[in-house]
């Protein structure tokens, strides 16, 4: 393997970045200098045993060499190129970028839970169970279900579990003609491709003019093909199905299963359980409703919760309750399996330390009229702001919303797009709404206050962006160049694409253009 | 507790703004019979109150580094994580940051992802790392869809060794139920084969299998017994039929043992959990997917690509975006929308942190202590080892059933290693045992002289 910093002629004529573009932070690999140690381990204390046979071994190690005091300084100065909750405004919709509370940080690191090994006797880890279990009973309870599997690892991977178990149910039934899965046209592209690795087919439900389920269409769909209905509710026009009782009764009038994506359930806590509608499942995202921190990417954690008919279907392995405490005593938790059950969605117990510890202090904390309180004031924070800029920005959809509402980033008459009101935003140091999403809007702006902004920090948001607006008409080179106060600037995206540099190292040999 | 920063002063001032009289106000799309339901749930804690009652959980637990000593592994692994990496994990840019979609303001996250996708191609041998995966199991499985969308569907045959961890053949088992994927390899009479053959992995009889018909043939590099077997003839063999290879690695290995890159696997994934991400009760870790440049358009996940910006700054951007779900919608290889951002990025320091000599250093120690163990107890009677090459797990054939045996290990404040009958009925009282740099050779001595006790009993 060849390091690029030390081969300049072949990096250079292998496509990467001119040798003028000017380096913020050096790689990890670039830092690297021989020698240099950055953690010792003790020496052994065990007699020696020879190495393995030498056709077994490796020869080289292309791992950096750099010091404790040069890791550090790289990941403070990287962190600083970050926006994040913790240092601003994040209103980012379909992502619940609340603020995550620093207690989560400390209970998912006591000892008891960061060194307990998964696969050790139950009577070991009680504590665990417990947790486990009382997490499984308190979304059952939010949400109106009969069951709850903790299992899923995201959003993504729980809207497969509950396809898995869509299509588990109705075999068990000898339904096996239905093949179809109806998915609104506004919904998270993870909908349609969880249905596309089932080998089933999307059939897209149209919206109506108020942003609903187009109830004509959804009837003339339903027939004893379909699977179900995956429905986000709200939706990701942040509104809330005026006819939900008929669509899900239109759903199950054919024999299909109602999936509810809970992407937006922070704006339903405590104010409607989507098991009480009739949905037949739905995944959560404790990564957003719950608090577990979104980490640049991940973990997320996606339980799914199930009505009655649909329990014997869960993934293994559920937490249970073995033996029924008595005279005081605790009972005795440990791992039960579903009679039909799909079978097992990951290795181990999910994201017991990153996602369960945090979202069952979170809940403990809130117990029902604090989380009623969330979505309430979700959804006032949102209604806030979309009375203030409803004047300025046109909203397709205009009427109460719920935790989010989604705007157009456009103007008669100017050619500024929604991706350049989003790149303007930074320079008044926000993060920008989600853009270009959901499809049914033409530059779309999709705007999440979440309920831990205060009003001021709304007012300033809506400020910015009026101001932006009229910056749009008087210099929109301003919003076509920005942002122009961060660190870095818009990106060659099609080089990226095109040069495809996905790593420092470049194994010898390596032709890019092969 | 609220974490809510509104005045009951301001939020009427925004009720007004709204237009509505009162918060109740604003659900009245929501069916009036189900509106604002009884939740049936604990009174709110105060942060005092709640930390005191997650240590209560937390300490009904017995953890490995106060409380036992462990010889458990079986895919996950109790190993030293330097305090570095978690201060680094706490930095709120970093945690509470979303996924870099913004790369303006997202470098940090974008180079730390870019730096983790090199140094886990370094390690593994590899063209191309993607951005990572939940974890080793579900990698395992996106490398099925990756196989099975190279030949468009047309091979349907995936080959498992039996010797993969069984939860992972579970996974692609699930994984694959939609899919019309047949997989085979692992099925009853070749798992009670290792059994008759003394453990011994057959090499032979899973080439056997290997048909037109595979797109993928997935073995496990050291194997769920521990062993290190060099998988550079089957890999040829299964290629000369076309069918591509994953090999299932232990990155810990990786620092000592020849890389499944130079054995010639198409595809290299595994759970980096042993570098640096605690043991959690099994979660959340990562899952990484390293792979030949040819098959970077079919790897699903996020990937992160070198560019620079309108300033002519070195930068990072996701890349290959059109590959993923929310471009392709139900036509993508798969739906993964996450990464496990936080998880690589403590892999990422770990692998920094340790570098070249302090990984080596690591698989040397659990190599050395894992032999030492094993020595001592081929010593013991009634107790047998494999000679087989092996990293730092091994099988240990008992006198008795590994239940019976843990049970007494327990109450002495051992955790032992896992009872493979679990998995294979076939394997009675067979133990594997991990050994790595956590345990002192006086942990080990204690091992040994409790489970010579246990022959006498």
């Amino acid at each position: 393997m060849t390091n690029i910093a030390s081969t300049t002629a072949a990096s250079s004529a292998a496509g990467t970045p001119p040798l003028s573009a000017k380096v913020v932070e050096p790689t990890i690999f670039d830092l690297s200098s021989p020698g240099r140690i950055g953690v010792t381990m003790p020496a052994s204390d065990v007699p020696e045993t020879d190495s393995p046979p030498q056709h077994f071994l490796r020869l080289e190690l292309p791992l950096p060499e750099v010091a404790e005091v040069d890791v550090v300084r790289h990941y403070m100065h990287l962190s600083k190129f970050n926006y994040s909750v913790d240092s601003g405004y994040y209103p980012l919709g379909s992502c619940t970028m609340k603020y995550n509370p620093k207690i989560n940080e400390d209970t998912c690191r006591l000892p008891g839970f960061l060194f307990t090994h998964p696969l050790q006797p139950i009577e070991t880890v009680q504590g665990n169970l417990a947790l486990m279990y009382q997490l499984q009973e308190w979304l059952k309870e939010i949400a109106g279900f009969a069951g709850v599997t903790l299992q899923p690892a995201a959003g993504a991977h729980g809207e497969f579990t509950g396809v898995l178990m869509m299509r588990a149910y109705h075999k068990s039934r000898g339904d096996t003609q239905r093949t179809r899965m109806l998915i609104p046209d506004a919904a998270h592209g993870t909908n349609p491709a969880s249905v596309g690795m089932m080998g089933m087919t999307v059939v897209t439900i149209p919206s109506d003019e108020r942003g609903n389920v187009d109830l004509n269409a959804l009837e003339a769909a339903c027939d004893d093909t379909v699977v179900g209905m995956m429905l986000t509710n709200p939706n990701t026009l942040g509104l809330f199905d005026e006819h939900i009782e008929r669509v899900i009764e239109l759903v199950h009038g054919c024999g299909g299963l109602m999936y509810g994506d809970g992407a937006n359930l922070n704006a339903l806590l405590g104010i409607v359980r989507p098991g009480d509608l009739g949905f037949d499942l739905m995944h959560f995202n404790l990564h957003k409703t719950f608090s577990v921190p979104h980490g640049g990417g991940g973990p997320g954690v996606g339980p799914v919760g199930v009505a009655a008919h649909l329990v014997d279907f869960l993934p293994e392995p559920l937490v249970g309750i073995l033996e029924e405490g008595e005279d005081g005593w605790s009972p005795v938790y440990g791992f039960v399996k579903p009679a039909k059950s799909i079978g097992r969605m990951k290795a181990f117990n999910g994201h017991f330390g990153g996602g369960f510890v945090r979202s069952f202090t979170y809940i403990a904390m809130h117990g029902p009229d604090g989380l009623k309180d969330i979505a309430q004031y979700a959804v006032l924070n949102a209604n806030y702001l979309l009375a203030k800029l409803r004047d300025t920005y046109h909203v397709p959809f205009d009427r109460i919303c719920m935790h989010e509402f989604v705007a157009e980033g456009q103007f008669e008459g100017s050619d500024v797009r929604a991706l350049d009101i989003a790149k303007r935003l930074m320079d008044y140091n926000f993060h920008p709404p989600t853009n270009y999403f959901p499809l049914i809007v033409h530059e779309a702006l999709m705007i999440e206050p979440t309920e831990t902004e205060n009003k001021d920090t709304l007012d300033a948001f809506a400020d910015a962006l009026i101001k932006i607006a009229e910056e749009a008409k008087s210099q929109p080179d301003l919003l076509h160049n920005a942002p122009s106060t961060t660190l870095f600037g818009r990106m060659d995206e099609v080089k990226a694409a095109r040069e495809l540099v996905l790593c420092c190292w470049l194994p010898e040999g390596y032709d890019l253009n092969a | 507790m609220t974490y809510i920063p509104i005045s009951p002063h301001e939020r009427d001032d925004m009720l007004k703004t709204i237009g509505v009289k009162s918060l109740d106000d604003l659900f009245d799309a929501i069916p009036a019979k189900y509106r604002f339901p009884k939740l049936d749930l604990p009174r709110a804690l105060t942060e005092m109150e709640a930390y005191a009652e997650l240590s209560e959980l937390a300490q009904a637990n017995e953890n490995v580094r106060g409380d036992l000593i462990s010889f458990l592994g079986a895919g996950m692994y109790n190993h030293y994580i330097p305090s570095v990496i978690d201060h680094i994990l706490r930095r709120g840019e970093f945690y509470t940051a979303y996924t870099p979609y913004q790369p303006e303001i997202s470098q940090g996250t974008l180079q730390a992802i870019f730096e983790y996708q090199s140094l886990m191609s370094a390690l593994t041998g590899m063209d191309v790392s993607n951005a990572s995966h939940y974890d080793g199991a579900t990698a395992t499985a996106e490398a099925v869809s990756l196989a099975y969308a190279q030949f468009r569907g047309k091979r349907k045959k995936v080959i498992v060794s039996p010797t993969l961890h069984p939860q992972y053949r579970a996974v692609i088992r699930t994984y694959t139920q939609g899919m019309e994927i047949t997989v085979e390899g692992d099925d009853q009479s070749l798992v009670s084969n290792l059994q008759s053959s003394n453990l011994q992995f057959s090499t032979d009889s899973l080439q056997s299998l290997i048909s037109e018909d595979t797109c993928l043939l997935i073995l496990q590099y050291p194997d769920f017994f521990g062993r290190v077997y060099d998988y550079t003839k089957l890999i040829e063999a299964s290629h000369a039929k076309g069918a591509l290879v994953c090999v299932v690695a232990n990155p810990t290995a990786l620092a000592m043992f020849k890389t499944p890159g130079e054995m010639g696997a198409d595809i290299v994934v595994g759970d980096g959990q042993p570098l640096g991400i605690p043991m959690w009760y099994g979660g959340p870790s990562v899952g990484f997917f390293t792979t030949r440049k040819n098959y970077v358009h079919k790897m699903a996940g996020r990937l992160v690509g070198e560019t620079v910006d309108n300033r002519g700054q070195r930068a990072y951007v996701l890349t290959l975006t059109a590959r993923e779900q929310h471009i392709k919608r139900e036509r993508a290889t798969s739906n993964i929308c996450t990464n496990q951002g936080l998880l690589a990025l403590a892999t990422a320091i770990y692998l920094s942190v340790l570098g070249k000599s302090g990984l080596k250093q690591v698989a040397n120690l659990c190599y050395q202590k894992a032999h030492y163990a094993a020595r001592e107890l081929s010593k013991v009677k009634g107790y047998k080892v494999s000679s087989e090459t092996f990293f730092h797990e091994f099988v240990l054939e008992c006198p008795a059933p590994v239940a019976e045996i843990n049970a007494h290990l327990l109450d002495e404040g051992i955790l032992g290693g896992y009872d493979l009958s679990q998995d294979y009925p076939a394997l009675k009282n067979q133990m594997l045992v991990a050994v790595t740099e956590m345990n002192s050779r006086e942990d080990i001595d204690v091992f040994v002289k409790i489970l010579s006790e246990v022959n006498h009993d």
